[in-house]
């Protein structure tokens, strides 16, 4: 009864849920919708001409070896980012999460690359990886590597997942660091108590407690491989070369600015949107039996 | 005290204020541009030394980001029903620009709506040619324009004993070898790698990048650049590629700092690459003419030109396209043709310009200069040599540099290569044509 006296009234939930409804309608609903509905049409850049085509966009685009190409180069770059910055994020986390001096001047400037923008990340790894003028790419060609971004497109998806790691991992070791400190000390000190070395503490007790973070991290990261490391790849490769670095992310940027081709821009980015809720339930349905909260 | 003074100054600029506004309004005109640096500085200085010359229209220059962010920019405000009044767009949008009649005002017919005088014979046909119809309207107004050629290291030349720079395409390779021996990790390079590779050394062969005069006499042009000759070229490359004596510096621009710094000796770029090799190369350096194979006959023809031009945007005032119509004039004046090229190393548009320009000895003192413009005059254009249109071109760059990629990276042969990007080009040439032909 007590409950019925807060909410008095019907209308008091939906105005509460209103502003974020109103936020994914403009900012999520709408242009899905638009991109939906411009997959359907062949335009010119200016829209002066535009023709309903159906599903010609997507067949036109499922008949191209590049599209199937991108997608392979999307899997693995996901995956290396994924993986590398959520272990390297964690490995900080375990060791902030220490007893040491000065332990929040590390964790503070562990923190601080999240602040960088991804295409400043870029471009910093850009000057160290220059052939002829970066120190890295410089130290790598005394060591006797022909170390050629420009060309090579192995050495180019190592520079643009390097770039995408390094601008992700302090985001991760936040968010490992604080589902750290939330694992209460008398579980780890009686495992303590009963003989368990470090090693083995960390792998019973404190990485199935961890689980719900590295859920949510898992998920988060996944959806920055696939969007936001479009700015890196953009400062950094173009794409290139040979579309070695030509995520699927990027290719409906490169089609849409580029190619003014805004249909199979749109069709593009629907599949895309397609894949990334596909993944994302796949997630929440059976990845998530394994966590325990 | 210092209050006083401000209360003062206030009053005094709002009498100005008031002082200043005039009994007609004047016509804003916006201009969007993509020019950096000194550059800017010489967009700036145009629109207000025309501001000055007059009271009825005030031209407002704004930098809208790189070339294709322009072109977007445009775009997207015209999408939204407010396009700028002039558009500054590089060369390689050209077809997109022209097909999208009732967004565009061609400037022959503006000209002449307007009443200015405007002599389509007094500008530099090389130049005015790629901006125009097959029938010679002008539809855009060049604005800055430049060629490629090959910035030669004098020095490094000398240390490896070679006495002139190359003049065709075996001696570059020769000498490119040479220069390995000294440079180790780059003996030739350039820059815009399509660009020099494709669109300028076809023109300056005389041969084909595509049918129906490369694109200009219709939007139904299919590509054909995939020949012996283009072949053989790519073959060399990738030949010298393997132990570095030519080296692939990236699809654009990116890599000139690799002839300025000395790594380069060897190094093809646009001739508007000259304000920064003067400021930054500490040797002693030329340029040169474009290379050419001696066996094919005609050759060298006439090189294109690259740059960006004025388009006017459609649906706009009578009174904006009356000034736009007044500041073309004031571009065109010999004297200020003159002074831009000598400033900003930009090509003059104008005959008269170019011949003032030798009259006053300038050329003497500065040779680098007037090596683009022998390029662009050295034959009177062809079919193969008067400029390129296609649609999708700024996608079309990317996708021909790609394949460059894969021949020189060794993923496939030159000839593998060539094959691809011409049939890829064609399925979005058809694309486009799609579009445009309604």
């Amino acid at each position: 009864m007590e409950n019925r006296a807060i909410f008095s009234g019907r209308l008091l939930a939906p105005l509460l849920v209103l502003p974020q409804l109103a936020v994914s309608l403009i900012f999520f609903y709408w242009p899905a919708a638009q991109a939906l509905w411009q997959s359907f049409l062949v335009q010119d850049a200016f829209g002066l001409s535009t023709e309903f085509v159906w599903l010609e966009n997507y067949v036109a685009l499922l008949k191209t070896p590049e599209y199937y190409h991108s997608i392979g180069v999307t899997f693995v770059f996901s995956t290396l980012v994924v993986a590398f910055s959520l272990a390297i994020g964690l490995l900080l986390a375990v060791m902030a999460n220490r007893n040491i001096k000065g332990v929040q001047i590390y964790r503070t400037f562990l923190i601080i690359p999240y602040a960088v923008a991804p295409a400043v990340a870029s471009v910093l790894f850009i000057f160290m990886f220059q052939p002829g003028l970066g120190m890295i790419a410089r130290a790598l060609q005394r060591a006797g590597i022909d170390w050629n971004p420009v060309l090579n497109g192995n050495h180019a998806m190592i520079l643009v997942v390097i770039a995408a790691v390094w601008n992700q991992i302090s985001y991760n070791f936040l968010f490992f660091l604080a589902g750290l400190q939330a694992i209460p000390k008398s579980v780890i000190e009686a495992a303590a108590i009963d003989g368990a070395r470090p090693w083995r503490r960390f792998w019973t007790i404190v990485f199935p407690l961890l689980s719900p973070t590295t859920f949510f991290l898992i998920v988060v990261n996944i959806t920055y491989a696939f969007f936001n490391t479009l700015g890196i790849i953009d400062t950094a490769t173009e794409g290139g070369p040979n579309a070695a670095t030509q995520t699927l992310v990027y290719k409906v940027f490169q089609d849409g600015k580029a190619g003014a081709d805004l249909g199979s821009s749109a069709a593009q980015s629907v599949i895309l949107m397609i894949i990334v809720i596909v993944l994302t339930a796949v997630q929440f349905r059976y990845v998530e039996k394994k966590v325990h909260y | 005290m210092a209050l006083r003074q401000f209360g003062a100054a206030a009053a005094v600029t709002t009498a100005l204020a008031f002082a200043a506004s005039p009994a007609h309004a004047v016509t804003e005109i916006q201009w969007w541009h993509a020019m950096t640096g000194p550059n800017n500085d010489v967009v700036v200085k145009l629109a207000n030394d025309f501001n000055a010359t007059q009271s009825d229209y005030k031209i407002v220059p704004s930098y809208k980001g790189s070339y294709p962010d322009t072109l977007n920019a445009g775009i997207a405000a015209f999408r939204a029903g407010n396009a700028p009044g002039i558009m500054q767009v590089f060369e390689v949008g050209t077809a997109t620009m022209m097909s999208a009649k009732g967004a565009i005002k061609p400037v022959f017919e503006l000209m002449k709506e307007q009443g200015e005088t405007f002599d389509p014979q007094s500008y530099l046909p090389a130049i005015t040619g790629y901006y125009s119809t097959a029938k010679g309207d002008m539809l855009s107004f060049p604005f800055n324009s430049s060629s490629m050629v090959m910035w030669v290291n004098l020095d490094a030349l000398k240390k490896a004993d070679i006495p002139e720079p190359p003049k065709t395409w075996p001696e570059v390779f020769a000498d490119a070898k040479k220069l390995h021996a000294t440079s180790p990790t780059c003996g030739f390079s350039s820059s815009w790698v399509t660009w020099g590779f494709i669109e300028q050394f076809n023109a300056w062969h005389n041969q084909p990048i595509g049918t129906k005069a490369n694109g200009l006499d219709g939007f139904d042009t299919v590509l054909e650049f995939n020949s012996p000759l283009e072949t053989k070229l790519l073959e060399n490359l990738v030949e010298l590629q393997k132990d570095k004596s030519y080296d692939y510096s990236g699809r654009t621009n990116t890599g000139e700092g690799r002839f300025t710094s000395g790594e380069c000796p060897l190094y093809m770029s646009s001739s508007a690459f000259y304000p920064n090799v003067k400021a930054n190369a500490k040797f002693t350096y030329t340029a040169v003419p474009m290379p050419y194979f001696p066996d094919v006959a005609g050759a060298p023809q006439n090189s294109i030109i690259g740059g960006a031009s004025l388009w006017v945007m459609g649906g706009k005032s009578a009174e904006e396209y009356k000034g736009i119509a007044k500041f073309f004039t004031f571009l065109s004046d010999t004297d200020r043709q003159v002074y831009l090229h000598e400033v900003s190393g930009y090509l003059p548009i104008t005959k008269a310009a170019y011949e003032k320009t030798k009259e006053s000895g300038f050329y003497d003192k500065n040779p680098i200069l007037e090596v683009p413009l022998k390029e662009l005059t050295n034959k009177p254009p062809t079919e193969n040599s008067r400029g390129l249109r296609f649609g999708g071109m700024v996608q079309m760059r990317d996708v021909w540099s790609e394949e460059i990629e894969a021949a020189l990276g060794g993923k496939k042969s030159a000839k593998e290569a060539l094959d691809a990007a011409v049939s890829r080009g064609n399925q979005m040439l058809r694309q486009f044509e799609r579009t445009a032909a309604k």
